[in-house]
């Protein structure tokens, strides 16, 4: 390399060049040493991380560098939130495109309502046999907006929204928007949280086929071009009708709430090999276009913003 | 790294990085494709190596890749970004001249660098068995390395000047 730097010495520019040639020449080469040691830090991390799950000793890094980058994760969507909408701007006046989204969320709320009508029926059956009371499901909302998005680079489909342990956040809680499931609260710091989405290949949601009641699992399967979820149902007799919608089964300790709607059952496919029903499932969230969305809390959590109750009241 | 032009340069670096990082999580998911944003981190570490010197640009590229590995939303395992962008770093300053590269000269590192860093993630990931479909792999791979390119100008260009300002000795303009 230093002899090929000897043709350049001919303009003011390259003069200076020339003199720091000797130190150029000697730094110019990475050194194998350093790429040895940062490689084997490297698999370290990778180690130290890869077999300890959730208590893994990284996980304390991962907080810090979260608590310093959330705000500035905040600031900037906020900022570049007017800049996005102005596509929309151009599509429709001002006023017109509030009424939209109006009518959209209501339109949303009919869907799921509509979607969840067979689930609903089953459940007050259920209902009907046992006195349990309501506020079993009296789950609190904390409203928050997506802040930002992993990239498919990572192959992981997580987002960070603006809301975290101060909003009353925890790990586990159920995620969702006006349209279905969205899912499930990995870690929170202060300020932010991390959000897994049900398309994450390693995300799997207890489901529940709504008119027959019948129980699965639904799994994100991380294709890039559309939004698949695959459902396999635990009883291989039942074989799940196309256009059936798919609820959350929820539990007491499992992460996700009963009885939000994940998706409508597209294609169904009977797997020799694994004796058991898949069904594609195509999710009623529109997750490239994350934006609201709300996390069930316990009712009555303390919240440093505005928490929608139960009964839709705003506390 | 012990004069204080090192120490100067040492800070740009990190805020770079952590300029580059916001918006790749924030800003330009607006613009992406099935989610594929431009890894601006790579360029920087990229950019960092055709300019700085090649151990500081590999510590660089380490402090890049962690930082993208543990920054929210990353939830996969970390030291993968670390492991890519550290080899990334080191094969762009092995394959750097003494002379000040030509446009295509770094388009050409960069294409390489995008295609190297983002198949090491990739693999590391199908070990790890936390990686999806093999033909999705090689879209992402392939819109990521086209992303990179088109932001080179963009953002190699001005990183590259800053750098060479901040160090005498390789000061080309």
């Amino acid at each position: 390399m230093g002899g090929r730097a000897g043709g350049n010495g001919l303009t003011g520019g390259r003069e200076r060049r020339w003199r720091g040639m000797d130190r150029l020449d000697s730094r110019n080469r990475p050194p194998r040493s350093l790429l040895v040691a940062l490689v084997l830090a490297s698999v370290t991390l990778i180690t130290l991380d890869f077999n300890s799950g959730a208590d893994s000793p990284v996980e304390p890094a991962r907080r810090v560098l979260g608590e310093a980058f959330g705000p500035v994760e905040s600031v900037t969507a906020a900022v570049v939130r007017p800049f996005t909408n102005i596509p929309s701007w151009f599509r429709s006046q001002g006023s017109l495109s509030g009424e939209i989204r109006d009518l959209e969320a209501e339109n949303s709320e009919l869907r799921s309502k509509v979607a969840t009508a067979d689930f609903d029926r089953n459940r007050l059956e259920e209902y009907d046999g046992l006195t349990r009371a309501a506020e079993d499901l009296g789950r609190a909302l904390v409203p928050a907006r997506v802040v930002a998005y992993g990239s498919s680079q990572s192959f992981s489909n997580t987002v960070t929204i603006d809301a975290g342990s101060d909003a009353g956040l925890g790990p586990d809680m159920t995620v969702i928007n006006n349209d279905g499931l969205v899912g499930r609260v990995l870690r929170v710091t202060r300020t932010t949280a991390t959000v897994l989405l049900i398309t994450d290949t390693e995300s799997i949601v207890g489901g529940r086929v709504g008119s027959s009641m019948e129980i699965g699992f639904v799994h994100g399967n991380g294709s890039l071009a559309d939004d698949e979820l695959d459902l396999r149902l635990v009883d291989d007799a039942i074989i799940p009708a196309k256009h059936e919608t798919v609820v959350t089964w929820g539990s007491s300790q499992g992460p996700y709430q009963r009885g939000v709607p994940v998706g409508r059952v597209t294609d169904v496919y009977t797997s020799l090999r694994e004796s058991s029903q898949r069904a594609v499932i195509v999710p009623f969230v529109n997750f490239s276009a994350l934006d609201v969305v709300g996390v069930m809390v316990p009712s009555g959590t303390t919240s440093d913003r505005a928490v929608i109750e139960a009964d839709g009241a705003m506390r | 790294m012990n004069h204080p032009s090192g120490r100067i340069r040492a800070a740009v670096a990190v805020v770079a990085i952590a300029v580059a990082l916001v918006l790749q999580v924030s800003v330009f998911p607006y613009l992406a494709w099935h989610g594929i944003v431009p890894n601006l981190c790579l360029l920087v570490v990229v950019g960092a190596a055709l300019t700085i010197n090649a151990p500081a640009a590999m510590v660089l590229g380490f402090v890049a890749g962690v930082a993208l590995d543990l920054v929210p939303p990353a939830d996969h395992v970390a030291g993968r970004w670390a492991l890519a962008l550290t080899i990334v770093a080191f094969l762009a300053a092995r394959v750097r001249q003494d002379v000040r590269p030509t446009a295509t000269a770094v388009v050409a590192t960069v294409a390489a660098a995008s295609f190297i860093g983002t198949s090491i993630f990739a693999l590391s990931g199908i070990v790890l068995g936390e990686s999806g479909a093999v033909p999705d792999l090689l879209q992402v791979i392939a819109v990521a390395v086209l992303w990179d390119v088109l932001l080179t100008p963009l953002v190699l260009a001005p990183l590259m000047t800053l750098f060479g300002r901040l160090d005498p000795q390789l000061a080309t303009t």
